[in-house]
């Protein structure tokens, strides 16, 4: 099939940035997104221009690297999918795709589709953890987790901290993101000791990373590659108030 | 033949104490110096890779109070490519009553591995295994659980007892997690320097210890030289030699093989594991492929037509009798949970006699049609739902419908850098853990065994073993103008300066391309004493021609991924050329590495240990017509005696 595509180009962190129209022939609907991207890429640096630059790596769906908005939304129309398991069999002949970068305060540009997404770190860094040192560890059995507890700590770990939750929020707020993170932990018993310290300290640093505030539109959760549920910032808010009340 | 190499002197590991196995690693943590806490904060270790070797590695370092500096080439340490491991982790609990032991895990592996790893290295890994399990559950690794509360199992190909810890199909994104959190608490307390989007691209070498590196900012282009009082390298292995495998598209062998130039030997490069269960090529637009967890072929029935005319008709019209369950058919006491090499080269028969399914002929059947009418829709969705969601959203294809197509394709590679005992390289002071060393897998590794060696490396064995080595430090504090660090600094510079000012015509894609046609043609599932050696004299005229007409666009101050990937390009000739030196020298079959000539009459592989029980252990061959030399480290068998390993 043949396509255009219209890539946000920005050579660096200083430059304004622009949209540029490029044609892309001949492309296989079996082809996902990047492999397109792949092939635009070649042609472009033998035709002496400067090949696009995006971020990727496993180009299964887990590692979260990849990160693009396709079309106005984070990763692309199709649901739960990552931008490297999208697909051109879900693109028609002759469509126009703008392909842009997240597009967050807290996430600057660093060149074309690449962005700094070191903030996340930094909310793990406050309190994203269970303090368990090597070495230190009881024997695995020794306490129980029920079932429904370890199920839904699961379902809140599947966060691969890819940002389309940021990127898609009218706020660039990074509210779902910490609340699977406070859930997972939470939800286990090992996570108990550091519950209030964890999720005061997580929305804290959160702040400080320049991320907007939460107003429940709720787009984070529709574009979530892994669908993390809405739910999780109830959640969340829950157990900051339980826990701010306890310092009071 | 020998014309590719020269025979050097035997090399023995001297770490690993000798008598009982079982008190082996015992009586060497109690033998290891110790360094005292005070101390600690004045030693400073560098890490490259942040995967679940490096990660645990990192964190486990500064939790002990050593100063700690870790790079990764992602932008984050909790990318790298250990989280795409699906399957799950092996450990001797024995939670299932069902006769396993640490002695068992031992001896499967070794077995596994077709009796070419090192005793001592797998006994340890086997003892350790349980304390891995405590220590992720203790992180708070959300592993799948019983309604009682406890943990859950699975088996796995290669082994009768359920021994596999998982969660979900994304176990080593769960464990990577578990790592990257507890790093991420020490770079918070500032006892690990972290520096993301940075490329190893030297190891610097002074008195003859490893003291630092040259990294690249990837960012800003920026090149510095980093000093430590030692080194580790986590950096992964390096299955992207083939181009189309299943590793990130980032994978890479440069870590390691610059330190190998410098002087690190390299330990079996010939050994790769090509797993039987990926999803197929679509097209020549492919970039990488992907792995359908092993764990399937627990519930899946793997199946071709049984004759040839057949394979163009749809699954569903072809009757149960026309149906060859070949593994089922041709090992009936493994069926189709046989280890990896074995699924691999099977499907590859049956391919090869015509009977393969899909584009071109290059896939079997892996159907679960069965499994549904036995334990219902509902259930094989809780066990695999995300793995048969990520078939469908690749291929177009619903695997509750229709069987999967699967191929076998490059996964894992069992060869690294030789490390002693103490997994440290022939280096002082560089140690190697993970899957860039060569340690515990022999020529082949049993599934969920590679999570169990990186986090077994990097949270119990290199603490104590780095620690020997680092309580005879610190060493004498070595400045960025010391000529050596000057002179790697300087190698650097010039080698991307030389990338950069080709301006060629050819895209370093289109070579890696190439090459990994090469290599999986005549280093791949079957190798040939004829095809080995033309694929050499191919790797040599295609690295030549690399070196003449490579274009590589932009500038090396900025962010430049055509610069980062032609450098490890450069090193993938290198690394390719060994490869099929060591597949060559290597007249035998075993595991991973199967020789058209060493073969029993029905096609198995067929060893021969008088004549290579040994790991092959190559130096650098230094100047351009030089040829590497062999080291060959005798393996021992004390406990588990070489037989022919058979899972019929």
């Amino acid at each position: 099939m043949d396509i255009q595509v219209r890539v946000w180009r920005q050579s660096g962190p200083t430059d304004k940035g622009r949209m540029v129209t490029y044609d892309v022939k001949d492309i296989s609907p079996d082809a996902s997104f990047l492999e397109m991207l792949d092939v635009l890429n070649e042609k472009l640096i033998l035709d002496g221009d400067d090949p696009i630059a995006f971020d990727h790596d496993c180009r299964e769906g887990i590692c979260g690297a990849c990160s693009m908005v396709i079309d106005g939304t984070a990763h692309g129309p199709e649901k739960a999918t990552t931008t490297c398991q999208l697909h051109m069999r879900h693109f028609k002949q002759g469509d126009t795709i703008d392909v842009e970068p997240w597009r967050a305060a807290a996430f600057p540009v660093i060149k074309d589709l690449v962005v700094d997404r070191t903030a996340f770190d930094t909310i793990i860094q406050a309190g994203g953890y269970i303090t368990a040192p090597t070495g230190a560890a009881p024997e695995a059995h020794a306490t129980p987790v029920p079932k429904k507890d370890a199920d839904l700590a699961f379902e809140a770990a599947t966060c691969i901290g890819c940002g389309a939750c940021v990127a898609a929020c009218p706020n660039g707020s990074a509210m779902l993101f910490t609340a699977a993170k406070v859930a997972h932990l939470g939800l286990m018993p090992q996570g108990q000791p550091e519950r209030d310290t964890r999720v005061i300290d997580m929305l804290q640093a959160q702040d400080d990373a320049g991320f907007g505030g939460c107003t429940n539109m709720g787009e984070c959760s529709q574009v979530c590659p892994k669908g993390i549920p809405l739910t999780l910032i109830g959640r969340l808010n829950s157990d900051y108030r339980k826990a701010i009340r306890k310092q009071v | 033949m020998a014309d590719f190499w020269n025979d050097g002197e035997a090399i023995v590991d001297t770490a690993a104490p000798e008598g009982d196995i079982e008190t082996r690693w015992e009586r060497r943590k109690f033998s290891a110096k110790l360094v005292n806490p005070a101390n600690r904060r004045k030693l400073t270790v560098i890490v490259v890779g942040t995967g679940l070797a490096g990660g645990s590695a990192a964190a486990t370092l500064a939790e002990a109070g050593y100063h700690v500096k870790s790079y990764c080439y992602q932008d984050s340490p909790r990318r790298a490519h250990s989280i795409a491991a699906q399957g799950g982790i092996n450990a001797a609990k024995n939670y299932r009553n069902d006769g396993d032991s640490i002695y068992r895990l031992f001896y499967d592996t070794v077995k596994g591995g077709d009796f070419r790893a090192r005793e001592s290295n797998v006994y340890r890994l086997a003892t350790v295994s349980v304390n891995i399990i405590d220590q992720c559950v203790a992180q708070g690794v959300p592993f799948a659980r019983e309604y009682g509360g406890l943990l859950d199992n699975r088996s796995f190909g290669g082994t009768q007892v359920s021994r596999t810890f998982y969660a979900r199909g994304q176990t080593g994104q769960q464990l990577l997690l578990g790592a990257y959190q507890a790093m991420e608490r020490q770079i918070g307390l500032g006892n690990i320097e972290m520096n993301a989007r940075h490329e190893m691209l030297e190891l610097i070498i002074v008195e003859g210890k490893a003291r630092g590196i040259v990294v690249r900012d990837m960012v800003t282009g920026e090149i510095t030289t980093e000093m430590a009082d030692a080194v580790v390298l986590a950096s992964g292995g390096y299955g992207n030699v083939f181009f189309l495998s299943t590793n990130a598209k980032g994978c890479n062998v440069t870590a390691s093989w610059r330190a190998h130039r410098k002087g690190a030997l390299f330990a079996n490069p010939c050994y790769t594991q090509i797993h039987p269960t990926c999803i197929p090529e679509s097209g020549t637009h492919q970039s990488k492929l992907t792995l359908m967890s092993e764990s399937l072929r627990n519930d899946g029935r793997v199946w071709v037509p049984k004759r040839a005319e057949d394979c163009q008709k749809p699954a569903a019209q072809i009757a149960e009798e026309d149906r060859d369950y070949y593994l089922e058919r041709i090992y009936p006491s493994f069926g189709n949970l046989v280890p990896r090499d074995i699924a691999s080269r099977a499907a590859k028969n049956v391919c090869d006699e015509g009977r393969g399914v899909g584009p071109g002929g290059l896939g079997v059947y892996l159907d679960f049609a069965d499994a549904i009418k036995r334990l219902g829709k509902k259930a094989v969705e809780a066990k695999y739902g995300n793995l048969f969601e990520m078939y469908q959203r690749i291929t177009g294809e619903d695997p509750y419908e229709v069987p999967m197509r699967i191929y076998p394709a490059v996964h894992y590679t069992m060869g690294g850098l030789w490390v002693d005992y103490d997994l440290q390289s022939t280096i002082p002071g560089l140690f190697v853990v993970g899957e860039a060393n060569f340690s515990d897998h022999g020529a082949n590794r049993l599934g969920a065994s590679a999570l169990m060696q990186g986090l077994g490396d990097g949270y119990f064995v290199l603490p104590t073993t780095l620690g020997n080595y680092l309580a005879n430090g610190p060493y004498e504090k070595i400045s960025e103008d010391h000529e050596e660090v000057v002179a790697a600094r300087a190698e650097v510079e010039n080698r991307i300066k030389r990338l950069l000012e080709i301006d060629g015509d050819r895209t370093v894609d289109s070579f890696h391309r190439e090459l990994g046609h090469i290599m999986w043609e005549y280093c791949g599932m079957e190798r040939t004493e004829e095809g080995l050696t033309k694929a050499i004299g191919l790797i040599r005229a295609l690295k030549e021609e690399f070196w003449q007409r490579v274009k590589v666009p932009g500038t090396g101050e900025q962010l430049n991924q055509n610069l980062e990937k032609a450098g490890r390009v450069a090193d993938f000739f290198e690394l390719g050329e060994l490869m099929c030196i060591d597949a060559l020298h290597r007249r035998e079959s075993c595991g991973g590495h199967f020789r058209a000539e060493s073969q029993t009459p029905d096609g198995e592989a067929l060893r021969h240990d008088d004549e290579f029980s040994y790991v092959a252990a190559w130096e650098y061959a230094t100047g351009e017509s030089a040829k590497p030399t062999l080291h060959k480290e005798q393996l021992e068998f004390e406990y588990v005696h070489p037989s022919t390993r058979s899972y019929k």
